[in-house]
């Protein structure tokens, strides 16, 4: 790409008298412009936030993302507004999620590019694609009406096997009477993600050259030992950017939540008790607050912010650290 | 040609004798109007913007398409965005009047002196609940408390039990649904608790309360209805317009002269006449004095400028209000309000009195 660009205004410039060296350096400002407006954009919802959020951050100070408390209207004193629940909320559903959507889109993903026939193949990704563009409202609604209230028996099963035991009977507690618990919004966010990762990884696996296979082919390797000896380190970094576009929105997901995770304030081990996550409360509260409060529910917002840009910075890290090994390995 | 000609003359005199025929219509009934003394609502035009509390809201509605019918030229529109947006809207200046469950603060950006408070309904708010095997349960208001703070977590509690005696309670777990959204429902419900159970009540009072971990949260009184209703052994606080359209059994609540009472508008009339009334027309219907008196009783008022600079619109929204206040009050029984008892509809109509323009 970048040699024949650069190869190209020669020829003009011989014949037009400099017409193609105009036209490549507005190509170049225009495209440093929109890459310059992105960061603008990111540095100007951050500043701006900030801003809107400053009075209770002044207040409470890093106590915002320590205190567990959220209390609008106390009894005695002032309001108190701590974002550690909702971050513990947000951090747990997506976490659910991720634990159940990766394994199944990786395992969709590969099924596609190396084990299906090609007459199965093109169907499946229309459908999965087609499960992407379902409003996020829908998958709310279904979760309330259908999905928590059939999970409750599983959650209460899950909960007489596992209950006794030491750790897991923690985690595998009591479940509410309605299901809208950390589990069931897990389980909604896994299938929205899905898709999404599953189509990335799809297209990721695919650049695999057919070079490597063989390869791994020629020397005894089963298919198995094709997919992890020459499938996944060549597309690790792909791989964990599907992930992330996918933890991305799961952080980031706000009505389906709001409408199954329960709407409690609550820290727990227990997956099958009620939470709320930051983006949640933010579209519960939102329009009835005033002031202060209309500050904190800012604030939790550039908390979700910066948890995110944490979350993908911290990806990066893994990526070229294991393209390194590989890399290593490789050499 | 002929022909045609003929039919053509023929469709002008009809027009005409339409025409002539609608202007003495027209002439009849705006006189008819005048001879009765009320304002004329069918000459009003004009657009009023409103928004507010989404208590109220089947209620205005209600009000709004039968004003309509009245004022076909005048465009009256209702927007249930809740009362803290509707005060923050009204102070701004977005909208003509307001509605709001609860009193307006410094903090909601209304000038204070800049408004009026117009009372216009009551309605009751329900503790619904979902018991399989119980159809009639009385509560006190401090066990009320206990239970919304899950002290009381067991349907057997003996509080519970000492206040419905000869009732077999089941052995569940309680399910405690609450608005996760802000609401001039939870206000008024918790500072019920707060005024009749101080003792046992710790959560204060306000749009916005921290409800205990335990609990679950729903969008709007429909949300917390459909909680109730998907739980067996579910408890929460719905409006009764709302409660009656999910089917939810209701408790009877203990007032402040010790009566249990059903939450039905008669009730809540009865809570209004309890009600101390100050001079700004506010007034506390919540834990009202009166045997019949339903104590979880909500006040609701519309917001009006006390000036307004354009003189069509303050004309617009007296009518409005005088609308509500006299042949709207007819329809509140419809959607489950309570309609004012007439001392009180009286001040309220000369609060209309005091609107400058």
């Amino acid at each position: 790409m970048t040699t024949q660009t650069t190869q190209e205004p020669e020829q003009p410039a011989l014949t037009g008298g400099g017409g193609g060296v105009r036209a490549e350096r507005l190509f170049s400002l225009w495209t440093l412009a929109t890459g310059l407006l992105v960061l603008a954009i990111l540095a100007l919802i951050l500043i701006t936030t900030t801003n809107e959020a400053w009075p209770v951050l002044r207040a409470g100070g890093f106590r915002f993302i320590t205190e567990r408390t959220w209390d609008p209207n106390p009894q005695t004193g002032d309001a108190v507004f701590g974002a550690l629940s909702f971050m513990y909320g947000t951090a747990v559903s997506s976490l659910i999620a991720l634990l159940i959507a990766v394994p199944i889109s990786v395992g969709i993903a590969l099924f596609l590019t190396e084990l299906a026939p090609r007459r199965l193949g093109a169907p499946a990704v229309t459908i999965i694609d087609l499960l992407a563009s379902v409003p996020s409202v829908v998958f709310g609604l279904w979760g309330v009406l259908v999905v928590a209230p059939a999970l409750v028996h599983v959650y209460r099963w899950l909960n007489d096997v596992l209950g006794g035991i030491p750790l897991l009977g923690d985690v595998f507690g009591v479940p509410v009477g309605t299901g809208r618990s950390f589990m069931t919004a897990g389980v909604i966010l896994a299938i929205m993600i899905t898709p999404i990762i599953t189509s990335i990884s799809r297209e990721v696996l695919s650049t695999v050259p057919q070079a490597n296979k063989d390869a791994a082919y020629a020397v005894g390797a089963t298919h198995w030992e094709m997919i992890t000896g020459a499938v996944f380190p060549h597309s690790f970094a792909g791989l964990v950017g599907a992930v992330m576009l996918g933890l991305g929105r799961a952080m980031g997901e706000t009505i389906a939540v709001a409408l199954v995770i329960g709407g409690a304030t609550a820290i727990t081990p227990n997956i099958f008790a009620g939470g709320n996550t930051m983006a949640a409360i933010i579209v519960q509260q939102f329009g009835e607050s005033t002031g202060l409060f209309t500050a904190a529910l800012i604030g939790l917002g550039v908390v979700l912010f910066a948890m995110t840009i944490v979350v993908n910075l911290a990806a990066r890290v893994v990526v070229n650290r294991a393209e390194l090994r590989m890399r290593g390995a490789a050499g | 040609m002929n022909r045609k000609l003929l039919s053509r003359l023929l469709l002008v005199g009809v027009a005409l004798a339409m025409l002539a025929g609608c202007g003495g219509g027209n002439g009849g009934t705006s006189g008819n109007n005048n001879q009765s003394g009320g304002s004329d609502l069918s000459n009003l035009s004009g657009e009023l913007k409103a928004s507010g509390a989404s208590f109220p809201d089947a209620y205005y509605q209600e009000v709004v398409s039968a004003f309509k019918e009245k004022a076909p030229n005048a465009n009256v529109t209702y927007n249930a965005v809740g009362s803290g947006t509707g005060k923050k809207e009204f102070g701004q200046g977005l909208t003509d009047f307001a509605g709001s469950d609860s009193l307006v603060k410094d903090s909601d950006g209304v000038a204070a002196g800049s408004f009026l408070y117009v009372p216009t309904v009551a309605a009751p708010i329900t503790v619904s609940y979902n018991l399989s095997g119980v159809d009639k349960l009385q509560l006190s208001a401090d066990t009320v408390a206990k239970i919304f703070q899950t002290d009381i977590k067991k349907w057997n509690d003996p509080a519970i039990a000492a206040d419905n005696p000869g009732v077999t309670l089941p052995d569940k777990d309680i399910t405690v649904a609450h608005r996760s959204d802000g609401s001039g429902t939870t206000n008024n419900f918790t500072r019920f608790l707060k005024a009749a159970a101080p003792s046992s009540w710790k959560l204060g009072s306000g749009d916005t309360v921290a409800w205990p971990s335990g609990t679950q949260g729903g969008e709007k009184n429909t949300g917390v209805a459909q909680i109730i209703q998907q739980s067996d052994g579910g408890i929460g606080y719905v409006d009764l317009s709302d409660a009656t359209e999910s089917k939810l059994a209701f408790a009877s609540i203990k007032n402040k002269d010790g009566q249990f009472v059903q939450p039905t508008l008669e009730a809540a009339a009865a809570a209004l006449e309890g009600a101390e009334l100050a001079d700004d027309l506010t007034y506390n219907p919540l834990n009202a004095a009166g045997a019949a008196s339903y104590p979880i009783t909500s006040p609701t008022y519309l917001l009006i400028k006390s000036r307004y600079d354009d003189p069509t619109k303050a004309t617009l929204v007296k009518a409005f209000v005088r609308y509500v206040l006299t042949d709207g009050q007819a329809l509140a029984k419809e959607v489950n309000f309570a309609a004012l008892p007439s001392s009180l509809q009286q001040k309220a109509l000369a609060q209309l009195d005091k609107v400058q323009s």
